[in-house]
């Protein structure tokens, strides 16, 4: 089963083409990653998904609904459609506490005059929230000791850590991150991908990734989807995207490729 | 050194003031409030009310400008419609004061959101501009529509009233504004810990990242509109029934710049720092002529030197304060308390 399904998606600005008839699926449950040389249109396609883009043809279809570009981004994230950005966009001058409390933004409803009076509903509502997050998310994420920290003043690795604790608190049904451990140490890209995997298989999210470092992508995925010049070279296993051609002339350019193969695995051409 | 910090329930940790010293203090601002209009002379009580006034204007302007990101010059106008929409349903209906503010804002706030409809597009300086052209028409209805806003000769009210007390006083009146100054603060403090605060402040730090979050940018810099010209609204009709005369000039274009510093130099998104400023806008120049009385016995051209000097001086005053603390006289005082929080083990 499918919960996002990409056909034909083309997308240019002006005559520079960034997806060109791009199809793929993204099967439920599963950890989903396109990858790609830079300028291939993995942060294009993201933006497509969200809605900030509007692609000139083809459908996005999420369980089975078709996005047409009237439905915009703040009405994609309601329906369950959460993201994270490569170079992180979260609101520097708010505490950790806030900048998540913000992703569950879309499941409050007090309006205006709750707020004013606070005292009564709007804080029933807000202490809810408090407690979801603090439960859920923060003791998950194993950032209780920074929550009253504005984001501005932690490490890069605690950053992209609260922005996935706020899309989480999205309570998404697919989780979209781009490059979430770019830039990260060896410590710090495992612990992101102990998350991801628990996210997968404690909470029954749907991850698609945009990721460049091979090692975390082929040992976490269940399903690759490679992009290059704004086409789907191919879709699989990691284990059979690995092997296929077209992607290590992708990654490695075109040249005699089984000679390419044979110097650096000569044991496998053995057996 | 700060104590009693330990929360045993989330209810705690989200109240706005946090600690026993919090509310003591609180709590002593309060009496001296109320203790203050028994003790003062005329002159004080008039000083009271006005920077009460300029309290619930800059808290408006606050929530826009500070908290929301969205440079304002209309709030001079806003006040107008406030402060017009009073003295209107003051001579022609036997209202009472309560209903005739209430409506004020909601008058002034139903302009707001006519005048915000831009804002989707047009941000920053642009929209500094675009206010600045509906402030602009807002005076030209006052001075020209006469058969409601009384044309350049303005309106004339009488005092606020209710359950037959008339408001006529300076000392009557402190009792309206200060207290309705205070719950309106009071009231956006709420607002700033629930979702629509911190909507509003998404879209000043990132609109793009508040969209993602499914904060709809358009209903959210509207209701941000409208929630400000309300306070100015308010403050609008406080003024009309302080006053007790309306005219175009009441409301210059210089008096959204007033407010506009008052945000700037108490510090943009606190509303410690809308309170500070708009006490420090309204009593400064107000110190400066009291200087000016005091050193005339001594200097006697005093008068003569300084009058022209004052708006310098003022001038001079907000630079040199904005220079030595950028984000206004907040940051001062929440520097002043952090020195305390662990006083006297480390100073």
């Amino acid at each position: 089963m499918s919960i996002l399904e990409i056909s034909n998606l083309s997308l240019s600005f002006g005559g520079v083409t960034a997806l060109q008839d791009v199809s793929f699926r993204v099967p439920e449950n599963t950890v989903t990653t396109i990858i790609g040389p830079n300028g291939a249109g993995k942060t294009s396609l993201f933006n497509c998904i969200s809605g900030f883009y509007k692609p000139q043809q083809g459908t996005i279809s999420y369980q089975g609904q078709i996005l047409s570009g009237g439905i915009k981004p703040p009405k994609r994230a309601a329906l369950g459609l959460a993201r994270t950005f490569q170079n992180i966009a979260l609101f520097r001058g708010m505490t950790v506490l806030d900048n998540i409390k913000l992703g569950a933004h879309v499941h409050m409803k007090s309006g205006l005059l709750s707020a004013l009076a606070y005292f009564g509903p709007a804080r029933r509502e807000e202490i809810a929230v408090r407690k979801d997050v603090e439960q859920r998310i923060i003791d998950f994420l194993e950032i209780d000791h920074i929550r009253r920290q504005p984001v501005a003043s932690l490490s890069y690795g605690l950053q992209k850590r609260v922005e996935l604790a706020r899309a989480l608190a999205m309570r998404p049904k697919v989780l979209m991150l781009d490059e979430p451990v770019a830039g990260m140490n060896r410590e710090e890209k495992e612990d992101m991908a102990r998350f991801i995997l628990d996210i997968r298989e404690e909470w029954g999210i749907t991850v698609l990734m945009v990721e460049h470092d091979m090692g975390m992508v082929m040992d976490i995925s269940d399903h690759i989807a490679v992009l290059n010049f704004g086409q789907v070279i191919t879709e699989g296993l990691p284990e059979d995207v690995q092997k296929n051609p077209e992607v290590i002339k992708a990654y490695l350019g075109n040249s005699d490729i089984d000679s390419l193969r044979k110097k650096l695995n000569p044991e496998g051409e053995a057996a | 050194m700060r104590i009693a910090d330990a929360k045993q329930t989330y209810e705690a940790d989200e109240a706005i003031w946090t600690t026993q010293t919090q509310k003591l203090w609180f709590g002593l601002f309060l009496l001296v409030l109320l203790v203050f209009p028994f003790m003062a002379d005329s002159y004080l009580l008039y000083l009271g009310c006005l920077v009460g006034i300029a309290v619930i204007s800059t808290t408006g302007l606050n929530i826009l400008t500070g908290f929301t990101g969205l440079i304002s010059l209309g709030q001079a106008g806003f006040m107008g419609v406030g402060a017009y929409t009073v003295a209107w349903l003051s001579l022609n209906t036997g209202l009472p004061f309560p209903v005739t503010l209430l409506l004020a804002g909601l008058m002034a706030a139903a302009v707001g959101i006519l005048v915000g409809l831009p804002s989707l597009r047009v941000k920053k300086l642009y929209l500094a501009i675009a206010t600045l052209a509906a402030s602009v028409f807002l005076h030209f209805i006052f001075a020209e529509w006469e058969s409601v806003t009384g044309g350049m000769g303005g309106l004339s009210l009488e005092p606020a009233h209710l359950f037959g007390w008339s408001f006529q006083s300076d000392f009557m009146m402190y009792f309206i504004i200060v207290p309705l100054a205070v719950l309106m603060v009071l009231a956006a403090a709420n607002v700033f810990r629930t979702r629509i605060g911190r909507a509003f402040i998404a879209i000043r730090d990132r609109d793009i990242s508040a969209e993602i979050l499914g904060i709809n940018l358009l209903r959210y810099k509207l209701m941000s509109f409208a929630l400000s010209s309300f306070y100015a609204g308010i403050a609008g009709g406080l003024f009309a029934y302080f006053y007790r005369v309306v005219t175009p000039e009441s409301f210059p274009l210089s008096m959204s710049i007033f407010y506009l510093a008052a945000v700037i130099v108490g510090g943009m998104g606190n509303l410690l720092g809308g309170i500070l400023g708009a006490a420090f806008m309204t009593l400064v120049p107000e110190a400066l002529k009291l200087l000016t009385a005091a050193l005339t016995p001594f200097y006697p051209d005093a008068p003569v030197f300084m009058s022209p000097m004052l708006e310098i001086i003022f001038g001079a005053l907000i630079v040199g304060f904005l220079i030595f603390e950028p984000h206004g006289l907040a940051e001062i005082w929440h520097r002043i308390r952090r020195f305390f929080h662990l006083w006297p083990f480390r100073n």
